[in-house]
């Protein structure tokens, strides 16, 4: 679903995201990036979400080659990927229901059908009776929820997060982290940038550890590694993967 | 399949009320943009008015270029009418009026005052002549001086009277007032493209976070674009109805002193307005100059505005 080949990311500014990563994520995993800030976490997502193209190497999602896709094409291809970001992104001057039934409405769903689906979406993140509230009359937990529902409104197979539990308690935190894990039981691709090695060990899912713009480590936890082996055959597909 | 074109539908239409929501929601602002748009406009439309009313007062200038011939004196009359059927019939010809000598002499004793001193005559000495009036198109001085030629040539003609100094002066005073009228148009509309692109653009910098979150998720330029181009359009349009206002409270000033001025001359003219016809195509310019501003404005502006992580 996702393969890096010897990627590399130099920004305007001679900073260089990434220098030389190859990884591949198959469809249904649950996988962590972390490392410490500056070690190209965002950069990974930020290539995936095709919010930047690579300087060098292939970035392949969904079989679409970023580095290559037409500028009339990446509003579908965003449409294929939900997003939630630290701090949210939502429109303060739009209630919660407009700005989850966003990703529906600039692809021209029906309306009834984005009603049924923003219900749906907000009770899956536990909003469901606050569609009137404003952003900003929301925690920030809530809030966080609030761009969770967004993202996966389009039921898309691939879920990316930066650091969605940066700004939350550790309670709340791990009560989002659950939110996530719900989607991947159902087959979503979740991908989820974070510093929280506690997050990372409470889960125990796959982790790639960056570095300086490189891969450090490619690690398979237990609850992941339990998982894999009874899906043996894509392990092949996984190189340089470590089992716990 | 019908319920994505209602859906379709619904979007332009949920674009085009949140485009006239957010006008709104900012009167002033709104207002100071219609009037800048209304002046610009009113200024072309106004005088492409008194234009229209100078040649109507003067009989759309049809009778300047009219011309006579004249025939030499025994010419049948019958010979007469032969040579004005076939004029009749030449696409550069509007009309052509016959006067025998009779009605000449007629008219002549009765304009010229000698009326008892014509009738001591024994034969007529006038002759009989044609008024030929050209076409609007057929007007210019090469198109007239072909005409003269063309009744020159037949043998009965005695002399074709016609000025055709006055109608070389005559074309070049029109061609003045059309390409006048023309840059007055084409420098306001660029005026109002200006104006508009400008409060676009504006508008999009406002905007700016909402066009990055939509286009995150998804939006397509078009999608962000739509409310934009209906704003454009709104301003285009409501400028072109204050202009319209404009232009009718100018009228109506002016009809006044027109009507005044028509009657010491023992006239009864009145100033037209713009009328169905001229509202339609003012309201139909603002719009679509409107549209183009918005649409230009987006175009540049919007791609610049990519979503940041």
């Amino acid at each position: 679903m996702i393969s890096f080949d010897n990627v590399a990311k130099r920004y305007p500014n001679g900073r260089e995201g990434l220098a030389g990563v190859s990884f591949a994520i198959q469809p249904g995993e649950f996988v962590f990036l972390t490392g410490r800030s500056g070690a190209g976490k965002s950069s990974v997502l930020k290539l995936i979400a095709l919010l930047e193209r690579p300087t060098r190497g292939t970035v392949t999602v969904n079989g679409h080659n970023t580095g290559k896709l037409k500028a009339s094409r990446i509003p579908a291809y965003r449409r294929a990927i939900g997003v939630v970001f630290q701090d949210h992104k939502l429109l303060v001057d739009r209630p919660v229901y407009d700005n989850v039934a966003l990703p529906l409405v600039v692809a021209g769903t029906p309306f009834k059908e984005v009603d049924r689906r923003v219900r749906a979406a907000l009770d899956q993140v536990g909003l469901l009776g606050r569609e009137r509230s404003l952003p900003l009359e929301l925690s920030v937990g809530e809030q966080q929820r609030v761009g969770i529902a967004r993202a996966v409104i389009s039921k898309p197979q691939l879920l990316i997060a930066d650091e969605p539990t940066g700004n939350l308690d550790p309670a709340l935190a791990v009560e989002v982290m659950l939110v996530f894990k719900r989607f991947q039981e159902v087959g979503v691709t979740v991908i989820i940038a974070s510093h929280d090695p506690h997050l990372v060990e409470t889960f125990g899912e796959r982790e790639i550890v960056l570095d300086g713009g490189r891969i450090g480590s490619d690690t398979l936890h237990a609850a992941a590694a339990a998982r894999m082996t009874a899906q043996a055959p894509r392990l092949a597909d996984l190189p340089n993967i470590r089992l716990e | 399949m019908s319920g994505a074109v209602s859906s379709y539908g619904t979007r332009h239409l949920q674009a085009l009320f949140g485009s006239l929501g957010r006008l709104a929601r900012a009167p002033l602002a709104t207002l100071l943009t219609l009037m800048v748009i209304g002046v610009a406009l009113a200024l072309p439309a106004g005088l492409a008015l008194v234009v229209a009313n100078l040649r109507a007062a003067t009989g759309d200038l049809g009778s300047a270029v009219d011309f006579t011939v004249h025939f030499k004196i025994g010419t049948p009359i019958e010979r007469v009418q032969q040579i004005a059927t076939g004029a009749r019939a030449r696409s550069e010809i509007q009309s052509v009026t016959v006067t025998t000598a009779d009605q000449a002499l007629e008219e002549f004793k009765t304009t010229s005052g000698f009326g008892d001193a014509l009738a001591a005559l024994k034969d007529n000495p006038l002759p009989h002549h044609l008024t030929v009036r050209p076409t609007r198109a057929a007007s210019g001085p090469a198109e007239v001086e072909s005409l003269r030629r063309y009744f020159t040539a037949f043998p009965e003609v005695e002399i074709v009277q016609l000025d055709l100094d006055w109608v070389r002066r005559l074309h070049s005073l029109l061609e003045v007032i059309r390409r006048t009228l023309w840059v007055v148009i084409a420098v306001l509309g660029l005026g109002v493209l200006a104006v508009i692109g400008n409060t676009i653009r504006l508008e999009i910098q406002q905007r700016r976070p909402e066009i990055e979150v939509t286009k995150l998720v998804g939006g397509s330029n078009a999608f962000v674009r739509r409310p934009f181009l209906y704003t454009g359009l709104f301003y285009g349009l409501g400028g072109a109805l204050l202009a319209a206002l404009i232009v009718f409270g100018g009228m109506t000033y002016l009809d006044q002193a027109v009507r005044e001025l028509s009657a010491q001359y023992g006239g009864s003219f009145r100033m037209a307005g713009l009328g169905p016809r001229g509202l339609g195509i003012l309201a139909g310019v603002g719009a679509a100059l409107g549209w183009f501003g918005a649409l230009i404005s987006t175009g540049r502006h919007l791609r610049q505005i990519e979503p940041r992580a």
